[in-house]
């Protein structure tokens, strides 16, 4: 057995379950408070973590905007989103007129539990995952369809007509994109030959990035709609729709939602550290599991960081131009390359070295191609809708007496 | 274990009562939720059939998949009837798309 | 009675239960979410079966697809049966029957299929067994055929669903 220092997870776990079989537990009910234990333990870590995560996003955001960002509580601000969550804990919980209640109350829930569920499947070390589902890619897909309805019934729930709006857009933007996000997904998995998140970890001796360079852009791309953030954050423009489908929640069933959202994009950054960059792999991560979490660590923050960049400098989209990405550039997209990453992966399986060199390539001609064969004609001509009006021009007969007074 | 009756009594009842959403139902999407129930009925029918009685073989799974399928387009076009019927005649009442009636 | 036994009942109940409630409560977006619940409970059966797969494909196709679609076509069309009118036809008693007298058929014919009371089910290899599904449905001695006209038949099904919903007065 590996000294304690190396994977601490399964060392406490192996003990507690040697102290609960020594008090003449049946063996069953013993796997059974492991299992509740872990769950509850990997909820908890993940709910606290995004304290920290708001902490970080806000500050890099503010750097971005050439602003401090937070920097009154504690050193670096680092307690701001403590003082934030007390506050909020705090205020008050207005339910308004007419809503329907059990949907009001049931969609924040339904928000934080999607992103959740998705942490079950993670490997986070070789030997401390949740569950080693051999569904777990579509455990993912479906756990993300929940999402969907959490905002569906936020939106509809609220009897406000911009929730309803923004609920409409989000149904819109997140049933579209997951088609090419499914379909990107599937990449990974006919490489490794498995559903399971672990074996397509173990499958990856050579990160898929390398070999599914089109598909990890797409999951990339899809995956910030599904979080629903800038650029894609159509379904909470404050700017035409106040706030989407969360207007009417306050308190901590607002909180909910911020924290789901953040957790969303962390979780989506864990994803794609997993899938495409080799999750927990790394030199020596099979003998000392703990150095594979950190691996894990380190490549979440890079891609977590790209995504905060990407909030940070992109303006929204507009609806059609978001629909546009999508149905006609990411869509197709997604299918060709699963297509060609199939036809040229399988005859090369024996040699990974290769079949990597030739899925590169071979990507690298498909996205090339692509972009310049439907790139332009994709994009939508500019149409003038009307001639340009000149603003605060005065009426030429009010022309003279205006003159006069100003004289 | 759950005795294989269990299974076709549960998804005997569950047909009945989406048979019964789509006989009475005036409101042609809840007609098409009735038959979603139905549709369901029969994949846990099928499912449990192949557990208890042809489990290593695959072949009542592939039934499922095809139902699934075949549900899924079903309640495409279904649904794209029922918003092309409501843009043209502005209503979702299944006794008033009575256009073909002479 | 064993603790499978008793999770079978209670997911049973409560899908039953909100089974019914789709096919009666007054407001139609209250049973477009009954529904959902109705469509996890049948996942959680379908983990019962040692299913697994078909439970989260149930969740992302069921739930994850139709069930939001319906939503969504009830929020669309949503201004014209206001949930005030009766949302049963005049028949309902007939139809009440006709189910009733279904199940009734469907039981008698169970109760005298001998395998009816079968409690024993064969050994299972979960991977091993997603594999071989994944095998039969492209293997040309086995469901290579369904399985394309499947994919023909969602074809079909898209483009005819594109077709149909066009708003008619755009060219």
């Amino acid at each position: 057995m590996t000294p304690w220092y190396q994977d601490p997870v399964q060392f406490i776990a192996e003990w507690l379950r040697g102290v609960l079989l020594g008090w003449g537990m049946p063996p069953s009910g013993v796997e059974l408070v492991l299992t509740v234990l872990g769950a509850g333990t990997i909820a908890l870590l993940a709910m606290l973590w995004v304290v920290f995560l708001i902490w970080y996003e806000r500050k890099l955001i503010g750097r971005i905007q050439d602003r401090f960002g937070p920097n009154r509580v504690g050193p670096w601000g680092i307690f701001q989103p403590i003082a934030d969550m007390l506050k909020i804990f705090t205020k008050e919980y207005i339910t308004p007129e007419g809503v329907d209640r059990v949907p009001y109350n049931l969609a924040p829930i339904l928000a934080v539990a999607s992103v959740l569920l998705i942490w079950a499947v993670i490997p986070f070390t070789m030997t401390v995952m949740g569950v080693n589902l051999n569904v777990g890619i579509v455990y993912i897909i479906a756990s993300g369809g929940l999402g969907v309805l959490g905002i569906i019934l936020a939106g509809w729930s609220s009897n406000n007509k911009y929730a309803l709006l923004g609920g409409f857009r989000a149904v819109a933007q997140l049933v579209s994109y997951e088609v090419p996000m499914v379909v990107s997904l599937l990449i990974p998995v006919i490489l490794a030959g498995s559903l399971g998140v672990n074996d397509i970890v173990m499958a990856q001796r050579i990160p898929y990035l390398l070999s599914a360079p089109v598909a990890a852009l797409i999951f990339f791309i899809t995956s910030m709609a599904e979080t629903g953030r800038s650029p894609f954050d159509l379904t909470e423009a404050e700017s035409e729709i106040v706030a989407g489908f969360n207007i009417e929640y306050s308190g901590l069933k607002f909180g909910m939602f911020y924290v789901a959202e953040f957790l969303h994009a962390f979780t989506v950054s864990l994803l794609f550290a997993t899938l495409f960059l080799g999750g927990w792999r790394g030199p020596l991560a099979e003998q000392v599991p703990l150095l594979g979490f950190v691996y894990l660590v380190v490549k979440t923050f890079v891609v977590y960081f790209v995504v905060i960049l990407f909030r940070g400098s992109l303006p929204r989209f507009r609806i059609d131009q978001m629909m546009d990405l999508n149905w006609k550039l990411l869509t197709p997209l997604a299918l060709v390359s699963l297509v060609v990453s199939a036809l040229v992966a399988k005859p090369l399986e024996e040699m990974p070295l290769a079949q990597t060199l030739a899925l590169l390539v071979s990507n690298g001609i498909v996205l090339i191609l692509f972009i310049e064969g439907t790139g332009k004609k994709v994009q939508r001509k500019r149409e003038i809708v009307g001639k340009p009006r000149p603003l605060a021009v005065p009426h030429p007969e009010e022309q003279q007496p205006a003159q006069s007074t100003g004289g | 274990m759950i005795p294989l009756g269990w299974y076709l009594i549960f998804s005997a009842l569950l047909f009945c009562v989406g048979l019964f959403g789509v006989l009475s139902r005036r409101n042609a999407i809840a007609i098409l939720m009735g038959v979603e129930l139905m549709l369901n009925a029969v994949n846990v029918n099928l499912l449990a059939f192949w557990r208890y009685l042809w489990a290593p073989k695959v072949d009542g799974q592939v039934f499922v998949a095809i139902v699934l399928v075949a549900a899924a387009a079903e309640v495409v076009v279904g649904l794209g009837l029922i918003i092309s019927a409501y843009r043209r005649r502005n209503t979702v009442v299944a006794d008033e798309m009575d256009m073909l009636k002479g | 009675m064993t603790g499978l036994q008793i999770a079978f009942l209670a997911i049973a109940a409560v899908t039953l239960a909100s089974a019914v409630l789709v096919v009666s409560s007054r407001k139609i977006m209250h049973a477009a979410l009954w529904l959902v619940l109705a469509l996890g409970g049948i996942a959680a059966l379908f983990a019962t079966l040692e299913a697994s797969f078909f439970a989260a494909v149930q969740v992302m196709v069921y739930i994850g697809a139709i069930a939001i679609l319906i939503i969504f076509s009830v929020m669309l069309t949503r201004r014209v049966m206001e949930d005030t009118g009766p949302q049963n036809t005049r028949y309902w008693p007939a139809a009440l029957v006709v189910s009733l007298g279904v199940f009734g058929g469907i039981l008698f014919l169970f109760l005298q299929w001998p395998g009816f009371s079968v409690e024993s089910r064969p050994g299972l290899e979960q991977g091993d067994l997603l594999v071989r599904f994944g095998q039969a449905l492209v293997s040309p001695d086995e469901f290579v055929v369904p399985f394309e006209v499947a994919s023909i038949l969602l074809v079909a099904a898209m483009i005819g669903a594109m077709i149909i919903a066009r708003d008619p007065s755009r060219k």
